[in-house]
């Protein structure tokens, strides 16, 4: 598992269901994170408009100066990304532990409606244990 | 962002980093938007006619540099979102990656950006992309007959840039 600043979760229309700050010093208020999330949304979708082949699903990896953004699609639409340090290794296995924990307590919750805002206390708590398992490495903060 | 410390006038071609397959295309971007060069080597898909595509690659790669200054996260002091940005203000992308390309970018301070997509698996191409930068200014800026801001139709740029990018393949 591997360390991470930021992490969202967007819904299949674009807008944002989770976000959560790991520590970074850009943590952002409700509304500019609303806005990130669902211009991430139209990006990923003009991204395979201009693919020069066909099939593409979309931006995976977006590298920067000071970090790395890593994007995973579920089958039905709804994207995880993470903003993460440069170079970070094994993220997509980290998303794909998270899409776990999310069909596991927030789908399976009987309470929780589709698409809305995520509020499953049960779902934060095993996200926590997933992300701190490596946050040595993110310390000088 | 630190920028070319190099004192070369022409550096020798970086070392190709993809292997087996060429770029897919190429684009050449002024301040405005302006689409100065757009150069096709393999290109099976053509979702939108020249002008619109174009255009949308402009916008994208505007609205990514949009987002990835908003959202550096060792930086606390960040200006709204949309607010445009100068070259080499806040943080820049210089690359991002699908399952089907790779598409590389960089800005220059003057404005101008360059634009690579490739092969998924290719590796870092910003020395390639500052090659490419110092071919334009060799070829072009320096060509008199060359107006800034109109589309590149120099012969000589075409042929070293084709010449250059079927070496990284």
């Amino acid at each position: 598992m591997a360390a991470i600043y930021s992490l969202y979760i967007i819904n299949k229309s674009g807008g944002l269901i989770f976000y959560k700050d790991y520590g970074s010093a850009g943590r952002m208020d409700t509304n500019d994170s609303l806005r990130l999330a669902s211009l991430w949304h139209s990006m990923h979708a003009i991204s395979q408009q201009l693919s020069p082949i066909s099939g593409c699903s979309g931006i995976e990896l977006l590298e920067a100066d000071t970090f790395d953004l890593h994007c995973f699609q579920s089958l039905t639409g709804t994207k995880f990304f993470a903003v993460s340090e440069p170079g970070t290794q094994h993220m997509d296995n980290l998303l794909k532990h998270i899409y776990e924990l999310y069909t596991d307590y927030v789908l399976k919750n009987p309470f929780y409606e589709m698409e809305m805002p995520i509020r499953c206390e049960l779902f934060e708590i095993n996200l926590s244990q997933a992300v701190q398992k490596d946050r040595v490495a993110l310390l000088g903060r | 962002m630190q920028f070319f410390g190099g004192s070369e006038i022409s550096p020798s071609p970086p070392a190709p980093t993809a292997s087996g397959n060429n770029a897919h295309m190429m684009y050449v971007f002024n301040r405005n938007g302006v689409c100065l060069l757009y150069r096709e080597w393999n290109r099976p898909l053509h979702t939108l006619n020249a002008q619109q595509d174009h255009k949308l690659m402009f916008g994208l790669l505007f609205s990514l540099k949009s987002l990835t200054a908003k959202m550096d996260p060792t930086n606390a002091d960040k200006g709204n979102l949309g607010v445009p940005q100068l070259p080499g203000q806040g943080c820049s992308f210089h690359s991002f990656r699908t399952n089907t390309y790779k598409l590389s970018f960089m800005e220059i301070p003057s404005g101008i950006k360059i634009i690579l997509v490739a092969h998924p698996r290719t590796g870092d191409l910003r020395e390639s992309l500052k090659y490419i930068y110092n071919l334009y200014v060799e070829y072009v800026v320096k060509n008199p007959l060359y107006t800034p801001g109109t589309p590149i139709k120099c012969e000589l740029f075409n042929t070293t840039l084709d010449q250059y990018v079927r070496g990284l393949g």
